[in-house]
């Protein structure tokens, strides 16, 4: 069975949800606290949302020093697949994971609300159950989701098929589609090796009938049984 | 010697700020006219020992781009008094 680290930081509160989400996946999913900096033989890390540090400065920028980070910088050099929802997006770009930054939503209102998203990417450790074009509802619960980059950095995104979910209007929800102003309806990113990723609506609150949805329980499952390599 | 540091950090120009925004309408719902480019951004304010101002101000600039400013979203600017 393969082992999934869940990180968490004082503030971290979607950690309960991603052990039960990742263990309902048939993964061996256990915490590891911030101060640590053994993984425990991990096959996997994933970074939970939540406030960490209470947002203090920027999302994410303080807990991007806890001792953790280093064995997870580490981890995914080594291309270690390390899934990180909302905050745990956040943490890896302000640790320079992914490329650029979370601000401010648009509309400033701290938005929890289904998004339809679309997978453009199933050739990431967490999407691969999914086929590319598919279009699935999840929450967000974020007050700064508006994915930000450099010119040069969005263009580069887009040419190495880096963008892994966009936010569309599926017609179903009665709001904007894009609901924090994200560049290119970004939504969710991965590195250049693929092997990290990062993503704003949050999977691991719609991978459960009894919340309403499993539309997003295929993220971890992808990681515990991948499908077969498709063209996409 | 000690320093005293005001670091002043502002959402990049050509970034959407949209605190900015929601304060320039507000002051606008107030009836102050003539008010136009309103950014919200951070002051941070310490104290730092250096050997020189000049130290003290590399130093600083520093601890702005690896921590107190987001590189891609974010400038800053350095004062310090001696």
């Amino acid at each position: 069975m393969q082992r999934v680290a869940i990180v968490r930081f004082p503030g971290s509160n979607c950690d309960h949800d991603s052990l039960k989400a990742a263990h309902d996946a048939g993964l061996d999913s256990y915490y590891v606290w911030h101060r640590e900096t053994d993984l425990k033989q991990a096959d996997a890390v994933v970074i939970p949302g939540g406030f960490s540090y209470g947002d203090y400065l920027r999302s994410g920028a303080i807990a991007r020093f806890s001792p953790v980070m280093s064995s997870v910088q580490q981890f995914a050099l080594k291309g270690g697949p390390v899934l990180g929802i909302c905050n745990g997006f956040q943490i890896l770009c302000e640790a320079s994971l992914l490329p650029g930054a979370l601000m401010r939503n648009a509309g400033l209102a701290f938005l929890s609300r289904p998004v339809d998203v679309r997978i453009e990417r199933t050739d990431t450790p967490f999407t691969s159950r999914y086929h590319v074009g598919q279009v699935i509802r999840l929450p967000v619960a974020s007050g700064d989701g508006r994915f930000t980059a450099a010119k040069e950095t969005l263009a580069e995104l887009e040419s190495e098929h880096r963008v892994v979910l966009r936010y569309v209007n599926a017609g179903a929800i009665d709001a904007e589609p894009n609901p924090n102003g994200s560049s290119r309806e970004i939504a969710g990113i991965c590195n250049p090796a693929r092997n990290v990723v990062g993503i704003m609506p949050h999977p691991e609150r719609a991978a459960d009938l009894r919340t309403g949805s499993t539309a997003g329980a295929d993220f971890l499952r992808s990681l515990a049984a991948p499908a077969a390599a498709s063209a996409a | 010697m000690k320093f005293r540091v005001h670091v002043r950090v502002l959402p990049r120009a050509g970034l959407l700020d949209p605190q900015g925004q929601a304060v320039e309408h507000a002051l606008a719902a107030l009836k102050f006219g003539g008010i136009s480019n309103v950014h919200i951004g951070k002051a941070i304010e310490f104290e730092v020992n250096a050997d020189s101002a000049d130290r003290a101000q590399a130093e600083v600039k520093r601890m702005c781009e690896q921590l107190l400013a987001n590189p891609v979203t974010e400038d800053f600017s350095i004062a310090v008094e001696g």
